[in-house]
């Protein structure tokens, strides 16, 4: 059945939908549906349970046939959520599928009122103006582009390494990009992982590996992307190589060059190692980082100071493979989709000052600790404090920085899971006294739960209270030379004092610092707390509101690795049917210009962000490129002729709106204040 | 200040907000979402963006009777077309000194941004609109423009009576 152009006089179908009761509680919906039906060219107006249910779109392209019906309103939810829906529900029926508006009577209206007379007059003047609006809007055609079908992934986390894995193995052509010097994130660092104990290097070194080795994956760590361009299947990407000194292409990763520089002993802080121990300026993160590239430091190189070091690492590099002269690079890419997973960065615990971390050498926070019990870590994994004692007693102390109205207010998810880890493991390792001072514990998780059960069989100490203070002030001669840890126990009454030799601070999770940044640079949002906004918190977790961007892992919110793996499956899953599609519908609302009214004043041509509007000298008038347009409007209301038109959102369609909401006989009726 | 007539009348603010696809309208919707009850009285029309108002939008808004006319946008480089919520405010400007001048009062019309993340904004913003125009009262231009019609046609009568006068 060919589409009707709708051109004809307007025959309005309008459906006010109940959504159950998220809309019919508060709307009189058969109020407002009686209401439409005495609006001009309303044809049909039904109330319905569920408008976005089969039975509910059926209803519309039924009517369509039957009723002769050439224009569609639907008042329900937001545009944002089903209008898609309800075009092609209109497209069925045999209508161009813009013959189609929206109201919003439920996060606008019912979700935000609760006098239901108010609310109802409210959805009333809405209706109003959708009614008027659609009777002038016109058949519109979706344009179609074609997809590029590479992908890139921002940040090589386990999320971004599993997601990269995932579409690399589908054929797909990857560019992974890497901030670090190495792939790996914050697990990389781990010890062991809850609940399994697995050690985390063991299931995360393979996975590293394949990246590396992968036909398919291009890798560029120690990496930054500085400029993202394009649309939906077709972005390009600018991204910076920062230098390492040494050739990825020559350097082995044999190392020969640490041991030959001239530094004997590391004098910087180690990063990788959360500054417990010391590296070279010429350095590997860890021994198995990816790539297997050592890199040199500037800010702490002699040569790179001075230029007066003996160079003893290029002497004994047999592979030329150190370049003092290396420069920065910028290398440009296109891809069609693109997969955020930049992850998170732990609480700072000095923003707590009663804890004492900074303060007390034996206050470390859970990542400090992570490190301190690996077998890889500074002090090989033997728990020595950094005053050289080995502690006979540890305090952990849960949601620091978490579930606080002070610092962040959210549960970071992972802290009881960990913290549970880490009692065992420093159990394990040094025999101690290990308590745990905790609000709740959180152990929702397959077999997590269990684990807890495990840990309170292991003589583990559960103290349930919110810790008040860390001080080194003895009161009792046994609390001397130690830390002692002041807190409520709740579950007796009774404010306690216990001494520990070591206290762990379990931090919660954070956005990166730059997290805003690179939302602007990507053109997302974040959500209140700062982590990036999916589309739909429960539909859409890893969509954001930019088609062909994706986000997986704990940039999106804190995350454990099972469930940040989860969503690296699902976010590569969501870039892949994109791609495989091979083309996509884009919304057309682009701006044209009407030749005969544009007096060719050039208004426009500097407004335009996307340099869209070019100026045809020969006729003097401007033109539109519509497939650089991307239909924000800005030369529309810039136009001072009015040539300048944008579909969907025409001067006729929002000056209708603008008269239906305002042209109420009677005055509104309103109950008072919400 | 306050006209108790009207509101004797039962008369409540209407206000036009021109949101924004991207920020300010979704921050509308998570408003609904997070259940951020406000005043019933602000009707929403969905934008792309803050740079396709075109001043005319609030002037018609006005003539038809708005009481108020708010318009949200994203951040300051934070827009989704780059920078369409500048353009949005250099018009803001240049309106704000012509709404002077035809006499209507700087708390009627506002602009705000507001992003997706905002919606206790929303609700505020909304809120404190509605409080500051409820204390203006009406602005009834529709009624006012019926009443210049009026005189017109009034002194439009007078002076072709004096005319006939003067031919005769």
């Amino acid at each position: 059945m060919p589409e009707r152009n709708g051109h004809d006089a307007p025959r309005i179908g309008f459906y006010v939908c109940h959504c159950g009761h998220n809309i019919a509680g508060t709307v009189d919906v058969a109020a407002v549906a009686k209401f439409a039906a005495t609006l001009p060219n309303v044809v049909v107006a039904r109330d319905y349970k569920y408008m976005c249910s089969d039975p509910g779109q059926e209803l519309i392209t039924t009517d369509i046939r039957e009723e002769k019906l050439n224009r569609i309103v639907v008042a329900s939810c937001s545009p944002l959520l089903h209008e898609h829906t309800f075009r092609v529900a209109t497209q069925k029926g045999g209508l161009n599928p813009f013959f189609f508006q929206m109201v919003n009577i439920r996060e606008n209206v019912s979700w935000v009122n609760d006098d239901g007379k108010a609310a109802t007059a409210k959805a009333c003047d809405l209706v109003r103006a959708a009614v008027r609006r659609v009777a002038v809007h016109r058949a519109l055609e979706t344009k179609h582009v074609r997809i590029h079908p590479d992908v890139l992934i921002v940040g090589a986390g386990i999320s971004g390494i599993h997601a990269a894995l995932t579409l690399a193995n589908a054929g797909k052509k990857v560019t992974l990009v890497e901030r670090e010097p190495t792939i790996g994130g914050h697990m990389a660092m781990f010890d062991k992982t809850f609940p399994t104990l697995d050690c985390a290097a063991c299931i995360l070194t393979p996975k590293m590996s394949a990246v590396k080795n992968h036909p398919n994956i291009t890798l560029w760590s120690y990496s930054e992307v500085t400029e993202v361009s394009g649309y939906v299947g077709n972005y390009t990407v600018k991204v910076k190589r920062k230098p390492r000194y040494v050739s990825e292409e020559l350097c082995v990763g044999c190392m020969e060059c640490i041991d030959a520089c001239v530094y004997k002993e590391g004098k910087t802080p180690d990063e990788f190692n959360q500054g417990l121990s010391k590296r070279k300026p010429v350095y590997i993160p860890f021994p198995q980082a990816t790539p297997q590239v050592v890199l040199i430091d500037p800010e702490t190189c002699i040569e790179f100071k001075s230029g007066r070091c003996k160079k003893t690492c290029v002497e004994k590099c047999d592979r030329n493979a150190i370049d003092f002269k290396q420069k920065e690079e910028i290398r440009e890419i296109n891809v069609g989709a693109i997969i955020l997973s930049t992850g998170f960065k732990t609480f700072d615990a000095k923003r707590i000052p009663y804890y004492g971390y900074g303060k007390f050498p034996n206050v470390y926070s859970s990542i400090e600790v992570e490190r301190l019990v690996n077998a890889s870590g500074p002090t090989s994994g033997e728990l020595i404090l950094r005053d050289g004692r080995r502690p006979k007693t540890v305090g952990i102390i849960h949601c620091v920085g978490s579930r606080d109205k002070n610092t962040n207010r959210w549960c970071s998810r992972t802290c009881c899971m960990y913290s549970l880890k880490l009692a065992h493991l420093l159990k394990e390792h040094s025999h101690a006294e290990v308590y745990n001072f905790y609000i709740d514990i959180r152990a929702a998780g397959k077999a997590y739960e269990e684990f807890y059960d495990k840990l309170l069989e292991e003589n583990i100490h559960f103290i349930r209270g919110r810790v008040a203070e860390v001080t080194d002030w003895c009161a009792r001669p046994e609390e001397k030379g130690k830390l002692i840890i002041r807190v409520e126990d709740t579950m007796i009454g009774v404010v306690r004092r216990v001494p520990v030799d070591m206290v762990v601070l379990a931090v919660g999770m954070e956005p990166n610092a730059d997290a805003q940044d690179v939302r602007r640079m990507f053109n997302i949002s974040c959500s209140t707390e700062g982590f990036f906004l999916e589309r739909h918190p429960k539909l859409a977790p890893v969509d954001t509101f930019t088609d062909g961007i994706y986000i997986a892992g704990a940039c999106q919110g804190p995350k454990d690795i099972p469930d940040s793996v989860a969503q690296a499956g699902a976010a590569a899953a969501q870039a892949l049917s994109l791609i495989d599609a091979g083309e996509v519908e884009l919304e057309p609302n682009t701006a044209y210009v009407v030749e005969e009214d544009c007096s060719g004043c050039k208004s426009c041509l500097a407004i335009c962000p996307y340099s869209a509007i070019s100026r045809d000298e020969a006729k003097q008038k401007a033109v539109i490129n519509e497939a650089l347009c991307k239909g924000c409007g800005t030369c529309v209301a810039t136009c001072p002729s009015g040539a300048i038109r944008q579909n969907l959102f025409e001067d006729e369609q929002i000056f209708s709106e603008i008269r239906g909401l305002l042209e109420a006989d009677e005055p509104i009726l309103t109950g008072g204040e919400a | 200040m306050t006209t108790t007539a009207e509101q004797a009348n039962g008369w409540e603010p209407r206000i036009v907000a021109f949101f924004c696809n991207w920020c300010t309208y979704t921050a509308a919707d998570l408003a609904g979402v997070s259940r951020l009850r406000h005043a019933p009285n602000a009707r929403i029309i969905r934008v792309m963006c803050s740079g396709r108002l075109d001043p005319q939008f609030v002037l018609d808004a006005f003539a038809r009777g708005a009481d108020g006319v708010l318009v949200g946008g994203c951040h300051p480089g934070d827009c989704h077309y780059m920078e369409g919520n500048y353009k949005a405010l250099r018009r803001v400007r240049l309106l704000e000194r012509m709404l002077d001048g035809m006499g209507i009062h700087r708390d009627r019309f506002r602009l705000e941004w507001i992003s997706a993340s905002e919606g206790e904004k929303v609700k505020t913003t909304i809120n404190d609109m509605v409080a500051r125009v409820r204390a203006l009262g009406p602005l009834a231009l529709p009624a006012k423009f019926a009443d210049w019609d009026r005189e017109m046609d009034e002194l439009e009568h007078a002076v072709a009576a004096q005319t006939e006068d003067v031919h005769a």
